[in-house]
């Protein structure tokens, strides 16, 4: 296997398609949304239990890609517990790491296990993937209805 | 006569490049097939010696033009056993459709009136049948397949009536490989005095076709996918339908004469032609006519199915691999999942070893909703694969299921 799949595929990602965190229902939601990828067929759909501006509670459900799949499910990790106006600054952080020039790591120091995803910048094809769950957190937080990356 | 495969791959040039470092194994012709040497000098010649626009100048080039097009009518209109003036250019399959669904389509099409499909169709022929039905309040009907992803003739059969307009079916499927019975669906909708229309796109570049032969009433197709360039497109019909026909687009080219108070039509095929066509796509797609002529489309047919049955037995061996039609007969396109790979993540792990393959919906959601998957691989063979490049496929797709076991 070639270095850019390896980095591309990290164990990590593996491990979160495969078992991924906050998978279900979350009845108690207030914000809900969908989001599609009408290139691939992905379909995911993200809810939210906010307090008083805070995130108390996500999950998300649906079917995707590995790379859509683990990323929704590192995020839904990375957000729990965070003020609203927090994670809008970390899907533009995690954005940058995911499309900026290598380079130029400083935009995407201190993102922790979501630095796993910086392989995908080799493949901006999957850039789509790697972000529709937090396009579609983010509409679930507006409470939007429905999202698509394309 | 049996198709040289070696010497087809050296008429490619593009198949001579490294993808990802490796030899490009290209199995997605389905999509869009390469160009032989041959179409692309036509194209460049065209240019460089005889360019000018057709059917008006009086000078020595545009008539020379003039007859770089009909000729490539002629040719493309014998290759499908049909005649030059039931032979129309246009853009590609789905304008062809949306020509007869626009045309046609309102002439003939009113309320409570149906059209009857079926569910492996590709987008191109549904939404111009939903378009036109919602516009002129038919129905459209939708005739069911079985798991082998085989239409079912009762089914079809059954759901023709006398509201029956028009049936619309692919000759072959392009995300199951299916080839549907055409001559015998011609018969049945035509016995409920309905029309017939095929979406051709996936079986020119495969198999013989004669319109007379299947008996159908209108027959769409692609020039880029039959190794012509991207751009043209044909649609025939029988010379009685479209003469009884309004025009699809209004414009230069396709009138007698115009005054503000009433514009006469030219004779067909030109009264479907309105503007400068695509002269250079025309000239391209006479040569990629000719090129597969000269190989022989028997020998073509003959090549391909040996892939597909030796592709399918391999991929078969896969253990959680699963393909997804196995009509009979068969094109060949091979649809796959594996268990625990996304196709998705399939597509990006063949594209690093040098495979280029097609993920996701084909343009076919309904039938993916039948078939009960949000997307799929799809190997697609043309006359410059070989066995080595199957090979080269099911090693790559080991390499996926590996890493995500």
């Amino acid at each position: 296997m070639n270095p850019e799949l390896r980095e591309l595929y990290q164990s990590v990602i593996l491990d979160h398609n495969k078992q991924p965190r906050n998978f279900g229902e979350l009845p108690e939601a207030n914000g809900r949304a969908e989001g599609h990828n009408p290139l691939c067929g992905d379909h995911l759909s993200v809810a939210v239990r906010i307090e008083e501006d805070r995130l108390l509670a996500i999950a998300f459900e649906g079917q995707g890609c590995a790379i859509s799949t683990a990323s929704a499910s590192l995020m839904s990790e990375a957000v729990k517990g965070l003020p609203v106006s927090e994670v809008r600054g970390l899907f533009e952080r995690f954005h940058k790491l995911v499309t900026s020039d290598p380079m130029q790591e400083s935009a995407s120091q201190g993102l922790g296990k979501l630095e796993v995803f910086s392989g995908v910048r080799e493949f901006p094809i999957r850039v789509k993937c790697a972000t529709l769950g937090w396009h579609t957190l983010q509409s679930a937080l507006s409470d939007g209805d429905s999202v698509s990356t394309e | 006569m049996r198709l040289d495969v070696e010497r087809v791959r050296k008429d490619f040039p593009i198949l001579q490049q490294k993808s990802h470092g490796k030899p490009l194994v290209f199995l997605d012709s389905a999509a869009s097939a390469q160009k032989p040497q041959a179409v692309i000098d036509a194209v460049s010649e065209f240019y460089s010696r005889s360019y000018a626009n057709v059917h008006r100048g009086v000078y020595e080039l545009s008539l020379r033009a003039t007859e770089v097009l009909e000729n490539a009518r002629r040719k493309v209109a014998s290759f499908i056993g049909g005649e030059e003036r039931e032979t129309i250019f246009v853009r590609n399959a789905t304008e062809a459709i949306n020509l007869v669904a626009h045309s046609w389509g309102r002439q003939n099409v009113s309320r409570g009136d149906e059209i009857l499909i079926t569910h492996m169709e590709h987008h191109a022929n549904i939404v111009p049948w939903q378009l036109l039905c919602e516009e002129v309040g038919a129905r459209l009907v939708v005739a069911p397949i079985d798991d082998r992803g085989q239409l079912d003739l009762h089914a079809f059969e059954a759901l023709l009536s006398p509201r029956t307009r028009l049936a619309a079916v692919c000759h072959v499927s392009n995300t199951l490989g299916t080839v549907n019975p055409v001559a015998e669906l011609a018969r049945l909708t035509h016995a409920c005095g309905a029309r017939l229309l095929v979406d051709g796109a996936q079986a020119v570049p495969h198999q013989r076709v004669d319109v007379h032969g299947l008996d159908c009433d209108f027959y769409a197709f692609s020039g880029h996918k039959l190794y012509g360039p991207s751009g043209i497109g044909v649609l025939w019909g029988r010379a009685e339908l479209l003469e009884s026909m309004p025009p699809f687009l209004g414009g230069g080219d396709m009138i007698l004469s115009v005054s503000f108070e009433q514009t006469l039509y030219k004779e067909i095929p030109y009264k479907f032609e309105a503007g400068t066509p695509d002269i250079a796509g025309a000239a391209g797609l006479a040569a990629a006519v000719d090129y597969l002529e000269n190989l022989s489309l028997e020998a073509i047919s003959r090549h391909e199915h040996d892939l597909l049955e030796y592709a399918t037995a391999r991929l078969a061996s896969v253990p959680g691999l699963r393909i997804l039609g196995s009509a009979v007969p068969k094109a060949a396109v091979i649809s796959f999942v594996l268990a625990g790979v996304h196709p998705h993540d399939i597509g990006t792990i063949l594209d690093q070893q040098g495979i280029a393959i097609r993920t996701g919906h084909h343009c076919t959601q309904p039938l993916m909703q039948r078939l009960g998957v949000p997307a799929t691989a799809r190997a697609s063979f043309a006359i410059y694969n070989t066995r080595e490049d199957a090979d080269a496929l099911v090693e790559a797709v080991e390499t996926a299921r590996e890493m995500f076991a």
